[in-house]
């Protein structure tokens, strides 16, 4: 996949996806299964930015209302990964639980437990003493949860990768270390030129490009107030499995789970970046109020070692959530991008919407509030 | 300007050193090292209970050991020292520290079990090198340990460990801790170098650069044959082997199998730096072909491209314990010259003389002892890689073949190989050679690993509490409310 030889480009494709995170990649994936003539420019690997940095929550609980269409489209998708990709992505049902520390907060997840009701999602509300006998290891703080069964996490470092091998096996043409350097109208359809000078024509343009979505769509003429996001992310050495469902809390300041390998991975809070130098890191000042907020809630892992911290880089939006869908103002450009920290579980069902939008001009996934429109 | 704050990392030869040359020009430097006491690895002090004499413990360097624990008992009341403190992040740059500071580090004192910051304007990172392993079929077994390894249990604890060792490696740190053995009572059934008698002979004229050292190299295996130890060259090792622990170590040479029954193994292929802490500071790294592994890029002063940031000792390359003392006073004096200190330019001079002489020396070491990287492709696919998570070279060849190894760090997100506890300081350098010959690249070319921190573990609770003689990490009291940030996943 790494374009290290310079292979010549075509002079002309009929789409082009810009940006190899688990959106892009599923979308390439789904335009080359229907049989289009797809290319994906990743600036470096499939999978390195904000889809292969982040904590693998696959999460429908806690979600923004206009979220839940395409969260649940993507959830499907999840249970087929194997299937679509030949490997499960390291995917595990275990459910999440989101915790609450208030009466205030309980209230807040009862009426979000209502709201996903009318969209036909069932959560559970489970209360302090359910809580801690079936999960002993949990502090006096948590006086009660909301509980997703179907909700659980996976393996992000391997996630998107494995989409793209997926992808280019379905013949679509996956380049990476291609960063898109400018993007121009020409004829009916745009010129894509890469950062070392070759380029292509296109007929359709599929912006997957994670934080530097809205710096493509710039390009175009359009203006996303797209701010980035640093994900503040840990992980421990490997324990004996205590720790079996992937856990948030109200507020978001601490979220932490358990892999298969005995991991704790844990994180809340922003670590530092820039994306113009694909820069990130994480700070100490936040690893101490996630340790706080994390040993408030399980003391029993004060003795286990961090062995490593990380960032990221992901695209932020003022109301955090996506830009999603055909462009307003271009025909032929279809934005995906922005995903403002929670777009891993998304990244799957993204792809397959966008697949309907190119190809179809319509999809039954309702992304009515996450339409471009609403910034420009 | 703010008055300059020297922070020294690593009281090895290398700190000790640059701590001397800091308070000569006037500076009061704070040295934090991860020691109970100075001295690094190869002037590694007992514990009081277990003291014995210099000559015992150091041989031929006792003298150096000897004058450099003086010299830093002299230091004492002249700088602020942190015994037992591991700098575990470093973080320097615009806009990340605050104003008239180069930067910050975060340490953890592990007697207090309690983390803290430490300012610095000027930091010096002496952080020293640990053992380059290669694998060979058997080496997780309990009883195999680094040179490195079997010698602070010498040193440290004045312990062997085992009574019939087989040493097995390459380089001059082979003979020296198999002589130490065969001197503490241990049975050495053999010492098996993988470079061979030609290619030592050809690169021997190089060594005159220090006479002396070469002159003591040949009296380590003088003394080794005179106690009637193997010494085989050429080796390729074959496979450690037993039940519960080792039992024998089985070697090819010249064209035939020789085992020999033993309890213990020392392996070790060399040195690699330790680079984290550089690689956090931004330094650049060059990939030293030589030493088949990725140093800081530094000139013969210390100092980096980073302002601010200097390397010296072995943590800057691999040159040995007596350059790395000339290198620590060197990189002293740049301080005191970047800090407004006073420095002697001659002093400069001849440092850097005499750490050339050394350059020179190194380059005939490095001929005459290469790292065996050859001998990752001929490995058993059940040879385990990365230790920490259990990653054979048949499992890093299934990941290649199935998703591609291009580069090295997705390798790494396939396989595991380097995920664990060591976070790939021991494995990293193999997974990067492995990686480049399974695609048929220059290891260069493949990629690095990059550190984060913690740079080596810290236990979580540890992080709330405030470890005495520092800065609070996080400035607000550590029992208040959650600070609300937007779930991310």
């Amino acid at each position: 996949m790494i374009d290290s030889v310079k292979n010549p480009l075509p002079s002309r494709v009929e789409i082009v996806v810009m940006g190899g995170g688990t959106a892009g990649c599923s979308a390439a994936l789904h335009l080359a299964q229907a049989g289009r003539k797809v290319v994906l420019f990743e600036q470096r690997l499939c999978g390195g930015m904000a889809s292969g940095q982040n904590y693998g929550g696959v999460r429908q609980q806690g979600r923004l209302e206009v979220e839940l269409p395409l969260s649940f489209r993507s959830r499907e998708l999840w249970d087929k990964m194997e299937k679509i990709v030949g490997n499960d992505c390291g995917f595990r049902r275990t459910g999440h639980l989101k915790l609450a520390r208030t009466p205030e907060q309980i209230a807040s997840l009862e009426e979000w437990a209502v709201m996903a009701r009318r969209h036909g999602l069932t959560v559970t509300m489970v209360t302090g003493n359910e809580l801690r006998t079936q999960h002993p290891y949990l502090s006096e703080e948590a006086c009660g949860a909301s509980f997703c069964p179907t909700d659980g996490s996976a393996n992000p470092r391997v996630t998107a990768p494995q989409w793209a091998r997926a992808a280019e096996k379905a013949g679509a043409d996956v380049r990476e270390y291609c960063p898109v350097r400018a993007l121009e109208r020409e004829g009916g359809g745009f010129r894509v030129t890469l950062a070392d000078g070759r380029s292509t024509c296109c007929d359709v343009l599929v912006n997957t490009a994670g934080a530097w979505g809205a710096g493509l769509a710039a390009q175009l003429g359009e203006s996303y107030p797209e701010g980035t996001l640093h994900p503040n992310m840990n992980v421990s050495e490997p324990m004996a499995p205590v720790i079996s469902a992937n856990f948030g809390v109200c507020g978001g300041d601490i979220y932490f789970r358990q892999t298969g390998r005995g991991n704790i991975i844990f994180g809340g809070g922003r670590g530092v970046g820039d994306r113009d130098r694909l820069w990130s890191r994480p700070l100490a000042e936040v690893n101490l109020r996630q340790a706080r907020a994390m040993l408030r809630l399980v003391p029993g892992l004060a003795g286990i070692n961090l062995i490593r911290s990380w960032s990221g880089i992901d695209g932020m939006m003022p109301d955090e959530s996506p830009v999603f869908g055909a462009s307003p103002t271009v025909p032929g450009l279809f934005h995906a991008f922005g995903f403002s920290g929670h777009g891993f579980q998304l990244g799957p069902g993204a792809g397959a919407v966008l697949c309907d939008l190119v190809i179809r001009g319509e999809t039954p996934t309702d992304i009515s509030g996450l339409l471009p429109k609403r910034f420009l | 300007m703010t008055a300059p704050r020297v922070l020294i990392v690593g009281a090895g030869p290398a700190g000790v050193r640059a701590a001397e040359a800091v308070v000569r020009g006037g500076l009061r430097p704070v040295v934090v090292d991860e020691g109970d006491a100075c001295g690094g690895q190869i002037y590694r002090q007992p514990p009081a209970a277990k003291a014995r004499p210099a000559e015992t413990l150091y041989g031929a360097d006792a003298a150096a050991a000897r004058a450099l624990h003086a010299d830093f008992a002299a230091l004492l009341p002249a700088i602020d020292y942190y015994p037992r403190t591991l700098v575990w992040n470093l973080v320097t740059g615009a806009g990340q520290s605050g104003p008239g500071q180069t930067g910050f580090v975060h340490v953890h004192d592990r007697a207090a079990g309690a983390v803290g910051r430490l300012d610095f304007t000027h930091v010096v990172l002496a952080t020293g090198a640990t053992d380059r392993v290669l694998p060979v079929p058997g080496w997780t077994l309990p009883g195999v340990f680094t040179l490195g390894g079997a010698q602070v249990a010498l040193k440290g604890q004045g312990c062997l460990i085992g009574r019939r060792v087989a040493f097995l490696g390459t380089g001059p740190l082979l003979y020296l801790v198999a002589l130490q053995y065969a001197k503490a009572g241990a049975d050495v059934v053999v010492v098996a170098d993988t470079s061979g008698t030609w290619r030592q002979a050809r690169a021997f004229p190089g060594l005159r650069a220090a006479p002396g050292y070469a002159l003591r190299g040949m009296s380590f295996v003088a003394q080794l044959m005179l106690k009637g130890v193997p010494i085989l060259r050429g080796v390729v090792p074959a496979r450690i082997e037993g039940t519960d622990g080792v039992e024998r170590v089985t070697l090819r040479h010249r064209g035939g199998e020789k085992s020999f029954a033993c309890d213990a193994v020392g392996l070790g292929f060399g040195l690699r730096s330790e680079t984290q802490l550089a690689d956090l500071a931004g330094v650049p790294r060059r990939y030293d072909a030589a030493q088949a592994n990725w140093v800081p890029r530094a000139g013969c002063d210390g100092r980096t491209p980073r302002s601010g940031v200097y390397v010296a000792g072995d943590g800057a390359g691999i040159l040995g314990a007596q350059a790395a003392e000339l290198r620590g006073a060197r990189a002293g004096l740049a301080v005191l010259a970047d800090a407004g200190g006073r420095a002697d330019p001659a002093e400069a001079g001849r440092l850097e003389a005499e750490i050339g002489r050394w350059v020179r020396f190194r380059r005939a070491i490095d001929a005459m002892y290469p790292v065996p990287v050859q001998m990752l492709r001929g490995l058993a696919a059940e040879t385990v890689v990365c230790r920490c998570e259990h990653i054979t070279l048949g499992d890093l060849r299934r990941v290649a073949a199935n998703t591609g190894a291009e580069d090295a760090n997705r390798l790494k997100s396939f396989s595991r190989a380097g995920m664990g506890r060591c976070q790939g300081r021991f494995c990293a350098d193999n997974v990067q050679e492995l990686a480049a010959f399974l695609h048929g690249a220059a290891p260069a070319a493949m990629g690095t690993q990059r550190a984060q921190m913690p740079i080596k573990p810290i236990p979580i609770g540890d992080l709330l509490r405030q470890a005495p003689r520092t800065e609070p990490v996080l400035d607000e009291p550590v029992l208040d409310e959650p600070v609300l940030a937007g779930e991310a996943e």
